[in-house]
C-alpha cells in the first residue's frame, strides 16, 4: 500500500481486525459450538440426497454391468476417466497450498490451507470411485494390488496404470497423514474449549493428548517440513503418473511428451478454480471474512492466471507440434478436436479456460468477489471439458474410418458424476462445522506480535531484568 | 491424604517473555520443566535447551526402506519370480521401475515421519498430570505456561516459585496430586 509520502510500502495485514489469540480460538471453535442452522441443515440434507443418488447410480452401475454407460467401441474411456481426472486434479491445489506454499514461506496460505488439504482428501476420494467402478468387477479390485496369490501371478509393474495404482493411494495417504498431523494443535485446542461433553471426547481422542509442550512443538515443526518436502515432488508426481496413462499409449492427441507438465499446471488451475468456489461461499456463510481476506483471494487469483496461461500456452503448442511433427493421423486428430464432431467441446474449454481469467490481469477484477466467483465456475467447467476433449476425440475416430464413432454418456454416467459432487460437497460442509477449518495454530502464530521481537542477540540477563521490572 | 506437588506452574502472556523465562529456567539448570504454547515460538526450543530432533534420520530410513522394498517387489515379481513376455520389453528395469520406487520412497518415509513423531513425544497418551490444572487448560488457547516438575533434582516449593516470579511470571503457583486428579484417567 502506498504511503502519502509514497516511500513506505507496508504489507496488507493477513489478518484482519487485530483479533487477539482468544478471539480467534473463540471465532473457530464457535462454528463447531454453535447449534447447526436450518439452513446449514437444508445445505445437508441437499447435498446428501445428491450423493444418495450418486451412490445408488454406482450400485446400479456394479448389479448391472457397465454396459448401462454409454461405452461401446471405439469410446472405452469416456465420462469415468474423464471425471477420474477431473477429481484428481481439483485436488492438487490443495497440495500445493499447504506444502508449495508452505516451502516458500508464503504465510498467506495458513488461512486457507485447511480447507484446501480437506478438498484434496475428498476430491481423491471421488477420484478413486471411478477407475474402481470402471474395472466391472469391483470385488476383484484388489487384484490392482501385488499381493501373494493362489493364482501365481503378480502385477504389471511395466504399465503405466499400475503406477497409478501406487501414485493415487501414495497420494491419499499422505495428503490425509499431512491433513491430521496439522489439525492435531487445533484439535487439541477445541477439546480445551467445547462444552459440550461427547464432543470433548471426541476432540480429546483424536487430539492424541496433545498438551503444546513446546518440547513437542520442536518435532512437530520438523515433521511438518519433512511432509511439506515429501509432498511438494508428490503432487507433482502424481497427475504426471496420470498422464502417463495416456502417454504410453500410441494414440495420436495423447502420445506426446508434453503431457505431465501440462497435466500438472492444468491440476493446479483447476484446484484452485474449485478452492476459490468454495471459499468465496464458506467466508461468507461461516462469517471469516477476516480470515480470508480479499488479499488471499487475490493472490489466488494471481495463481490462476498464472497457470491459465500455462494451460493454454500446452494448447496452442500441441496443436503447433501435431502439425509440426508431419504425422498425419497427429494433425488429424487436432484439426478434428477444433473443428470436428467434438469442437463445441473443445471451444467450450478455450474459453473457459484461456479466455476468461484473463480478467485477472486487472487488479478492479481480481477483488471483485462475483466476478471471481464466477470464473472460478467457468475454470471447472473449462477443466472438466479439456479431459473429457483428450479423451473423446482422440477415442471417437480411430485410425480406420470404420472404427469411428460418437460417444454420448447414459443417464447413469451423468448421474455418477453429480453424486460425486454431492460426495464431495457434504463431506466439505461437515469438515466445515465439525473440524477447525482455519489453522487456528498457524494463524496464531502468524499475528504480528506473535513472535518474539528480539530473540536474537539480547542476552538471557537482560531479559530477565526487563521481565523482572514488568512481572513482580 | 497429603498432597503432593507435581509442578510449579507460571502463566506468560507474550513470546518475548517467556522466551527470557525458559532460557533463565535453563541456565539455573534445571532439566524437567517444559513450556506450553498456544503456538510454535521461535527460538523457545533453542532458550530451552531442547536438542535438535532425532526425527529427520527416522524420517531418511523410512526413505531408505521404502525404495529398497519398491525395488526388491518390482525386481521379484517381474524379473524373477512370474516373468511374463509383454511386447518383449525387460522383466525388470531400472527406467520403468522409477514411479513407483519414487511413491513407496515417499509413503513408507511419510508413515515412519508420523510414527516416529508420535513415538518421540509419547503420543497418544490421553492423560496430562498437570490437565486439571487451569493455567495448563489456557496452554492450548492465549497462555504461554512454564511448567517445573517436582521430579527435577533443584526443585524446591519454595525456590521455584520464587524463580518463577523474579522471571516474570503471573499466578505462579504449586500443582498437587490429589487423589482425585491420579485417578481421573480420562480423555481431556
Amino acid at each position: 500500500m502506498h504511503r502519502p509520502d509514497g516511500i513506505h510500502y507496508e504489507r496488507e495485514p493477513l489478518v484482519l481486525g487485530e483479533p487477539t489469540l482468544h478471539d480467534i480460538t473463540a471465532k473457530i471453535a464457535g462454528i463447531a459450538e454453535e447449534k447447526p442452522s436450518p439452513k446449514y441443515l437444508m445445505a445437508l440434507s441437499f447435498t446428501s440426497a445428491i450423493a444418495a443418488w450418486g451412490v445408488g447410480c454406482i450400485l446400479y452401475t456394479i448389479l448391472t454391468g457397465i454396459g448401462v454407460w454409454g461405452l461401446n467401441n471405439p469410446i472405452g474411456w469416456g465420462w469415468d476417466i474423464t471425471n477420474f481426472v477431473f477429481w484428481i486434479g481439483i485436488g492438487h491445489a490443495g497440495t500445493l497450498i499447504s506444502a508449495i506454499l508452505f516451502l516458500f514461506r508464503q504465510k498467506w496460505r495458513t488461512a486457507i490451507n485447511r480447507s484446501a488439504e480437506a478438498m484434496t482428501i475428498f476430491a481423491v476420494i471421488c477420484a478413486g470411485l471411478f477407475p474402481l467402478i470402471h474395472v466391472g468387477r469391483i470385488w476383484f479390485a484388489y487384484w490392482l494390488i501385488p499381493y501373494p496369490n493362489q493364482m501365481q501371478m503378480w502385477t504389471n509393474f511395466r504399465s503405466p496404470l499400475e503406477w497409478d495404482v501406487f501414485a493415487v493411494s501414495t497420494y491419499l495417504t499422505v495428503s490425509l497423514i499431512f491433513w491430521f498431523l496439522g489439525m492435531v494443535p487445533d484439535l487439541a485446542t477445541l477439546r480445551d474449549v467445547v462444552k459440550n461433553k461427547l464432543a470433548k471426547r471426541l476432540y480429546g481422542f483424536f487430539s492424541l493428548g496433545w498438551s503444546g509442550s513446546m518440547r513437542h512443538w520442536h518435532r512437530y515443526e520438523m515433521a511438518y517440513l519433512i511432509l511439506a518436502g515429501l509432498s511438494t515432488p508428490l503432487v507433482l508426481s502424481v497427475h504426471s503418473v496420470v498422464s502417463l496413462d495416456f502417454t504410453a499409449g500410441i494414440l495420436p492427441g495423447w502420445h506426446t511428451t508434453i503431457f505431465p507438465p501440462y497435466f500438472v499446471a492444468g491440476a493446479i488451475f483447476s484446484g484452485f478454480a474449485m478452492v476459490m468456489t468454495l471459499l468465496v461461499i464458506a467466508r461468507e456463510v461461516l462469517d471469516l471474512k477476516e480470515y480470508i481476506t480479499l488479499k488471499h483471494l487475490e493472490n489466488m487469483n494471481k495463481i490462476i492466471l498464472a497457470t491459465g496461461m500455462m494451460v493454454g500456452y500446452a494448447y496452442a503448442m500441441e496443436f503447433f507440434i501435431a502439425q509440426y511433427s508431419g504425422n498425419p493421423y497427429e494433425s488429424f486428430v487436432f484439426i478434428n478436436r477444433a473443428t470436428g464432431d467434438y469442437a463445441w467441446a473443445y471451444w467450450t474449454m478455450v474459453l473457459c479456460n484461456v479466455v476468461s481469467p484473463q480478467v485477472f490481469w486487472f487488479k478492479k477484477l481480481r477483488r471483485n468477489i462475483p466476478l471471481m466467483f464466477i470464473v472460478s465456475i467457468l475454470v471447472n467447467i473449462g477443466m472438466w471439458f479439456e479431459r473429457f476433449t483428450i479423451i473423446a476425440t482422440s477415442l471417437h475416430h480411430d485410425f480406420l474410418p470404420a472404427s469411428w464413432g460418437y460417444y454420448t454418456p447414459t443417464w447413469v454416467e451423468v448421474s455418477i458424476f453429480a453424486g460425486t459432487f454431492g460426495i464431495f460437497l457434504t463431506l466439505f460442509l461437515l469438515f466445515a462445522k465439525y473440524i477447525p477449518v482455519i489453522a487456528i495454530a498457524e494463524v496464531k502464530a502468524i499475528l504480528p506480535t506473535a513472535q518474539p521481537r528480539h530473540h536474537h542477540g539480547t542476552s538471557a540477563m537482560q531479559h530477565s531484568q526487563v521481565e523482572h521490572t514488568h512481572g513482580s | 491424604m497429603e498432597a503432593k506437588p507435581i509442578a510449579t506452574i507460571a502463566e506468560f502472556h507474550d513470546p518475548d517473555a517467556i522466551v527470557a523465562a525458559a532460557r533463565a529456567v535453563h541456565e539455573r539448570g534445571y532439566a524437567k520443566f517444559d513450556c506450553y504454547t498456544p503456538y510454535p515460538v521461535h527460538g523457545l526450543d533453542r532458550a530451552m535447551g531442547v536438542q535438535r530432533t532425532i526425527l529427520p534420520y527416522i524420517s531418511f530410513a523410512g526413505g531408505l526402506t521404502g525404495l529398497a522394498s519398491a525395488l526388491l517387489l518390482q525386481w521379484w515379481t517381474g524379473g524373477f519370480d512370474y516373468k511374463l513376455n509383454i511386447g518383449g520389453k525387460p522383466f525388470f528395469a531400472i527406467q520403468f521401475s522409477v514411479p513407483v520406487d519414487f511413491e513407496l520412497t515417499v509413503l513408507i518415509c511419510a508413515f515412519f515421519t508420523l510414527i516416529g513423531l508420535l513415538h518421540l513425544c509419547r503420543l497418544p497418551t490421553w492423560w496430562h498430570p498437570l490437565q486439571d490444572d487451569s493455567s495448563f487448560q489456557r496452554a492450548t488457547d492465549d497462555t504461554f505456561v512454564l511448567a517445573i516438575f517436582a521430579d527435577d533434582p533443584r526443585y524446591t516449593t519454595s525456590d521455584t516459585q520464587q524463580l518463577l516470579k523474579n522471571v516474570g511470571g503471573a499466578n505462579v503457583h504449586v500443582h498437587y496430586a490429589s487423589n482425585e486428579n491420579t485417578e481421573a484417567v480420562s480423555v481431556g
